[in-house]
């Protein structure tokens, strides 16, 4: 535990939700943008989202083809490693896990990068994108997504911290090994698990 | 503060800690306390070790209260780089926000001798190696990252190098006000302008953009997202490239 700070109490424990993880705080009506370039304007009718590198049948989807695919809605809590979260949100759009299938992941793949539309990129394990713990999403709160909050799609991984929830996804590349994204590769943690408190490299 | 979402993956330089090298917890000593305005504060602080940090950086400072509970956040360094050897000493400056539990207890409590922990510094894209064309664009508190770009340049006799745009809602909320300006320098008011300011009151428009803009300036922008959002309109509007736009938008982080 590190040392105390002098005169510092802190808010009231009494009240904290139990959802939040350690460092964070709620957000509530808020929902800050933050992203370190120009917000894109990216139109759906030339949009489209591509899984490729280690599978069987890379694929590309456009905006008609992925509205196409099962739906898939996660109602839960965000977490932004600025110490922001938002609790009860809800996205529609399919799971990462109904891509997958159609791609058919080989035996080697043990990583991805998400990419974006902008060339951002983010690194995460590939078990944490499979087994309904990963989204491609357009909606938030039943609302199309809006530019600055990554539409007209983005990545969504809520039990990370959100950077590895890339905005204007276009797409995700399995790999046999880690490759630091972006942000990672700026001293940003790996893996990014809000409660383990993972927010830059060596936590 | 604090930029925290895709950016694009520029050619940024790569400063402080190598890739994947941890970014570790340090005790510094606050050594003095500045009022910038009245919800404004320079904290100068001792660090422990040398640091090599850019223009543009950040530190992430920490909270501990008796029982372990901890607050985090984000602050930029006002401070510039003093050398190729880094600092001992560095500035953050840190914007008093309502109900904020982080500023208040920095703005209410901390005295000159206090210790707080921090780690940095951090943040890659949004900085400034002293050496290229810049087009610095602040929204209020915005400025302190760009101060730190502004001094870097004017300390290594390069102020040629660098153009400041600065919005505040009135001359009182101007931070630095003694040091920043200069010909190099040019502050609008939103709300309430100095008597006789020729430009009068009004919101950022793509017509106080566009003189300032040379070509193949990298442009950096910093202050709330609304401020972000029309600063780059403008730019682009003004003939700046998107992949030379990098912009940090303050959201509210107590």
């Amino acid at each position: 535990m590190p040392g105390t700070t002098r005169g510092f109490f802190g808010r009231s424990r009494a009240a904290r939700d139990p959802r939040l993880p350690p460092g964070q705080y709620d957000a509530r009506d808020d929902w800050p943008v933050l992203h370190a370039e120009a917000t894109p304007r990216l139109t759906t009718d030339r949009w489209t989202f591509t899984v490729e590198g280690l599978v069987d049948e890379p694929t590309t989807w456009t905006w008609a083809q992925m509205h196409a695919l099962a739906p898939s809605r996660y109602s839960g809590d965000i977490h932004c490693v600025t110490t922001w979260s938002k609790l009860g949100m809800t996205f529609d759009g399919v799971s990462v896990d109904t891509l997958l299938a159609a791609a058919r992941p080989q035996p080697s793949a043990t990583h991805v990068v998400a990419f974006s539309h902008t060339g951002y990129t983010t690194n995460l394990p590939l078990a944490d994108v499979t087994d309904g713990k990963a989204w491609v999403v357009w909606d938030a709160e039943g609302k199309a997504l809006t530019a600055e909050h990554g539409g007209p799609a983005r990545f969504l991984v809520p039990h990370l911290y959100f950077w590895k929830s890339a905005k204007w996804v276009a797409g995700l590349r399995l790999l046999d090994h880690d490759e630091p994204g972006f942000w990672e590769r700026n001293g940003y943690h790996d893996r990014g698990d809000p409660w383990r408190e993972q927010r830059y490299q060596g936590d | 503060m604090s930029s925290l979402m895709p950016g694009p993956p520029a050619a940024a330089p790569l400063p402080g800690p190598a890739p994947g090298a941890p970014i570790s917890w340090r005790t510094a000593r606050v050594l003095a306390i500045r009022d910038e305005t009245p919800r404004a504060k320079t904290f100068r602080l001792q660090l422990p070790h040398r640091t090599r940090h850019m223009a543009g950086q950040y530190f992430v400072l920490r909270l501990t209260a008796p029982d372990g509970y901890t607050a985090s956040r984000a602050y930029s360094l006002s401070s510039p780089p003093e050398g190729p050897d880094g600092s001992t000493v560095i500035d953050l400056t840190v914007e008093l926000l309502d109900d904020g539990e982080v500023s208040t207890y920095l703005h209410e409590v901390v005295q000159p001798g206090d210790e707080l922990d921090v780690r940095g510094p951090i943040g890659a894209f949004f900085a400034w190696d002293g050496t290229t064309p810049a087009l610095l664009v602040a929204g209020g508190s915005g400025i302190s990252p760009l101060m730190a770009m502004l001094r870097l340049a004017r300390n290594t006799a390069r102020p040629d190098l660098v153009r400041l745009l600065v919005s505040v809602r009135t001359p009182g909320d101007l931070y630095f006000a003694d040091e920043l300006r200069g010909p190099e320098t040019s502050i609008i008011y939103t709300r309430a302008a100095p008597p006789g300011d020729p430009r009068g009151v009004g919101r950022l428009a793509p017509s106080d953009i566009a003189p300032l803009v040379r070509g193949g300036e990298t442009a950096f922008v910093c202050g709330s997202t609304g401020f972000a959002d029309a600063a780059t309109t403008a730019l682009l509007a003004a003939g700046v490239p998107t992949r030379l736009i990098r912009v940090e938008r303050f959201g509210p982080s107590g």
